[in-house]
């Protein structure tokens, strides 16, 4: 893969490489005995990772050019395998925290594995790490096949893909040493944050500079999607992580608002990770790899175009959802509801274009379990949309908040559409990326896809049930007027639904490993019949058909 | 619509102003006059500062993840103020940077928990909580009582929090290190200028039950003991929107 770096390209990673251990060094130096310090050797370490197999390739000579007439796929293919390691990483610790809440005592002595600290490694890792890549990997694919131009260079990608995932270490490493800003989903220090954005920004440039090199003259819906989420994503974590350090040499920092304030602040960024992370990017992958899967166009145009602007436009507005009846004005929290419930028209669209795309493609959906695990992505996505307006409502959010019900519904949104999607379009991209009909084992495919949504069923099964006996409990009464339970009362009522919230996690962990065994022997069994013959090759189609077409 | 939909997503660049324009306008109606609008948060003329112990509490709160389970934030139904007491008021987490309201209960909300229990059940109970609650789920921290408490660095803290609208006085800035001294150990000389500084009220004893020696146990049950306390407004003001 390094070889296939220009020269010229080599000499600018490894320049980047040592200002990286410069400044780790610098790090570690200002932060000594701290974990500042200890996450600049850790950034030191990284730098010499990447620059021992760099320098072992530094002389190669320079790259066939007929390479520049292919589209550039080794980032992609990394990415996708990263994307699959963090989705064991981040769900084995899911599993893990989720036993520690049915038996608080199956642990050790030890900071470091309290579930407090092993909790944002859990979402940060599934959200970041798991959902993150794939969309990296995803979208630079996306973006070559549907604009018909090559990533405009080699480098920048792989800054993005190893940057992004530094980033992500560097989190995960964090928490267990009790490095957070405690902001949920946005826990990462201030130096995290700064060199996210740098990361952000080279990522923004790639799709910019290979949309201008674009010889389709729109651009394709699944790009409006990934900008989408690129470019609000940015916004988001810009704003929300405002924040003064305390000093340059340590990681703790203050955040520079307050109160209701930055209670306002913190939801709006964290529905809006929610819409523009885990919605938008993951709708860029369904309007490029269910169509291409199916074999079908897009059933309607006017669909994505209602469907994008409308998410684009209202989800912003819907953070204050999660604030009703508390100190933040009303007024706040009404628009919030009232977004939140006019929502649902474009998240449906979304759902219903992608269902009615598959009409004439069902029974391709009924024997290929990837085009399955699309296709129920697509239906989680309308029930989590529609769960989420529901809970928006004021008198509906007075039960359910602040029990399990919220988190039964993020699953059904997590487990259910965002990783059935990815998964979905791992198992459709694999092939193509290796140059193989099919995926080693098309029955393990299957496996994955019961493990996946029986796991997910049971989950939020659970979730529902407890979250709805807790909000209950909660605000009964006894018929002489005095609340009915104790607080421990409802935490007992929980017990069982724990131990099943956390089979039914442990059911879609054991699926993610089989998916990842299946995408290690493909690339695996693809380069053993690429050394006996050499494969095909994949150039940008020039002056044929575009990729997908509208419906209409 | 389609046709002029054509064009703009012909362009780049004039789609990535669109999404930005369209994207912007719900955080700008939302955010901005909550700074600007007065009644927002309310006025407490008794509201006073965290102590350099309480913030080295808090923040052992926030680094252990405590905010993942515990709300610090009663909303306006009956149950909630029956339960926990009266409904939070803006006002009360004004000098939070961050607010720590939650999202989750798995256990219950401590926006009122100061002063409830006593020290001792509560180092008992952050040691091993299931030795006073059986039913519990929540860790046991036992290293709280094992680390030392690290305030040499908190002049810093504070100095931050003051340039992020926090009105400490220099006098609280530099003496940030002896006042957490101070406040875990009444009978010291360093006591004196914590109740100087934070007014008669303040705790003032050794939270952990050890004089000798300050740890990351005393700053959080010092936290623990002011929550709730900062300000009376909560008491004082009707609760007119319960039920709403």
């Amino acid at each position: 893969m390094i070889a296939r770096l220009t020269v010229a390209e080599r000499q600018s990673a490894l320049l980047i490489l040592i200002v990286m251990s410069f400044l780790g060094l610098a790090m570690a130096v200002a932060g000594r005995g701290t974990p500042f310090g200890l996450h600049g050797f850790l950034v030191i370490a990284a730098s010499i990772g990447v620059g021992i197999p760099l320098l072992r390739k530094f002389y190669a000579p320079e790259p066939n050019p007929a390479q520049f007439e292919q589209y550039y796929d080794d980032p992609t293919k990394v990415g996708i395998v990263l994307a699959m390691l963090w989705a064991i990483a981040g769900m084995f610790v899911g599993v893990w925290v989720a036993a520690l809440l049915a038996w608080p005592d199956l642990t050790i002595d030890a900071a470091w594995a309290s579930f407090g600290r092993l909790r944002p490694i859990h979402t940060s890792g599934v959200i970041f790490g798991f959902g993150g890549n794939a969309l990296i990997a995803t979208s630079f694919h996306v973006l070559q096949r549907t604009s018909r131009a090559r990533l405009p260079d080699q480098l920048s990608p792989w800054f993005v893909l190893l940057g992004y995932n530094l980033f992500c270490i560097v989190a995960a490493t964090g928490y267990m040493m009790g490095v957070t800003q405690s902001k949920e989903y946005a826990e990462p220090e201030w130096y995290a944050d700064i060199w996210l954005v740098i990361v952000w920004v080279v990522y923004f440039l790639i799709y910019i500079r290979t949309l201008a090199r674009r010889k389709e003259p729109h651009i394709y819906v699944a790009n409006w999607y990934y900008m989408a989420f690129i470019l609000v994503v940015a916004i988001l974590h810009i704003v929300n992580n405002l924040a003064v350090p305390v000093s340059f040499g340590g990681f703790k920092s203050y955040s520079a608002f307050s109160g209701v304030q930055d209670a306002m602040t913190q939801w709006w960024y964290g529905h809006n990770a929610v819409a523009f992370f885990l919605t938008a990017g993951f709708l860029g992958m369904l309007y490029y790899y269910l169509p291409k899967r199916a074999g079908r166009p897009i059933f309607s145009y006017r669909l994505s175009i209602i469907s994008f602007w409308g998410i684009t436009f209202m989800y912003m507005w819907a953070g204050s959802h999660h604030l009703h009846y508390t100190a933040l004005p009303q007024w706040v929290q009404t628009l919030g509801m009232t977004f939140s419930i006019v929502l649902l028209v474009p998240s449906w669209a979304s759902a219903g274009n992608a269902l009615a795309t598959l009409n004439g493609a069902w029974h391709k959906v009924r024997d290929d379990a990837t085009l399955r695990f699309m296709m129920v992505a697509a239906v989680f996505y309308g029930i989590s949309t529609f769960e989420g307006s529901f809970m928006a409502i004021r008198a509906v959010n007075s039960l359910s908040h602040y029990t399990d019900w919220t988190v039964g519904h993020v699953h059904a949104g997590a487990l259910g559409w965002v990783a059935m999607i990815t998964f979905g379009s791992i198992y459709a991209l694999v092939p193509w990326m290796w140059k193989r009909e099919t995926m080693y084992s098309a029955r393990l495919i299957e496996v994955h896809f019961w493990l996946a949504l029986v796991g997910t069923v049971v989950y939020v099964f659970a979730m529902w049930n407890s979250g709805i006996i807790q909000g209950l409990m909660w605000r009964t009464y006894t018929d002489s007027g005095t609340l009915a339970y104790s607080f421990i009362d409802s935490l007992v009522a929980m017990h069982p639904y724990y131990i099943a919230r956390a089979f039914g996690g442990l059911l879609f962990l054991l699926g993610a490993i089989v998916g990842t065994y299946n995408v290690l022997m493909t690339i695996r069994v693809a380069k053993r019949e690429r050394a006996q013959s050499d494969g095909g090759t994949d150039v940008p189609s020039y002056g044929r058909d575009p990729v997908l077409q509208a419906g209409e | 619509m389609s046709e002029f939909h054509r064009k703009i997503e012909r362009n780049t660049i004039r789609f990535v102003l669109a999404i930005i324009f369209v994207a912007s306008i719900g955080g700008i109606v939302e955010i901005a006059p909550l700074f600007t609008i007065k009644n927002t948060v309310e006025a407490a003329p008794d509201m006073r500062v965290y102590t350099p112990l309480e913030l080295a509490g808090r923040n052992i709160y926030m680094r252990e993840g405590c905010y993942a389970c515990h709300s610090q934030m009663i909303r306006t139904l009956r149950d909630e103020v029956e339960r926990y007491g009266p409904y939070s008021l803006a006002v009360e987490s004004q000098y939070d940077h961050p607010m720590l309201w939650g999202s989750k209960r798995t256990g219950p909300d401590i926006a009122r928990l100061g002063e409830k229990y006593s020290d001792a059940w509560h180092v008992a109970h952050l040691y091993n909580p299931r030795d006073v609650v059986p039913e519990s789920v929540m860790p046991a921290y036992r290293w709280l009582l094992r680390n030392e408490l690290k305030i040499d660095d908190l002049p810093g803290h504070l100095r931050a929090m003051r340039d992020v609208g926090v009105p400490y006085t220099d006098a609280m800035i530099e003496n940030a290190a002896k006042d957490a001294f101070g406040q875990a150990t009444p009978e010291s000389d360093a006591a004196a200028g914590v109740t100087e500084r934070y007014g008669a009220a303040t705790h003032m004893r050794a939270f952990d039950g050890n004089a000798g020696r300050l740890t990351e146990m005393d700053a959080l049950v010092a936290y623990l003991q002011i929550l709730g306390k900062l300000t009376d407004a909560a008491q004082k003001t009707e609760q007119t929107k319960i039920g709403e």
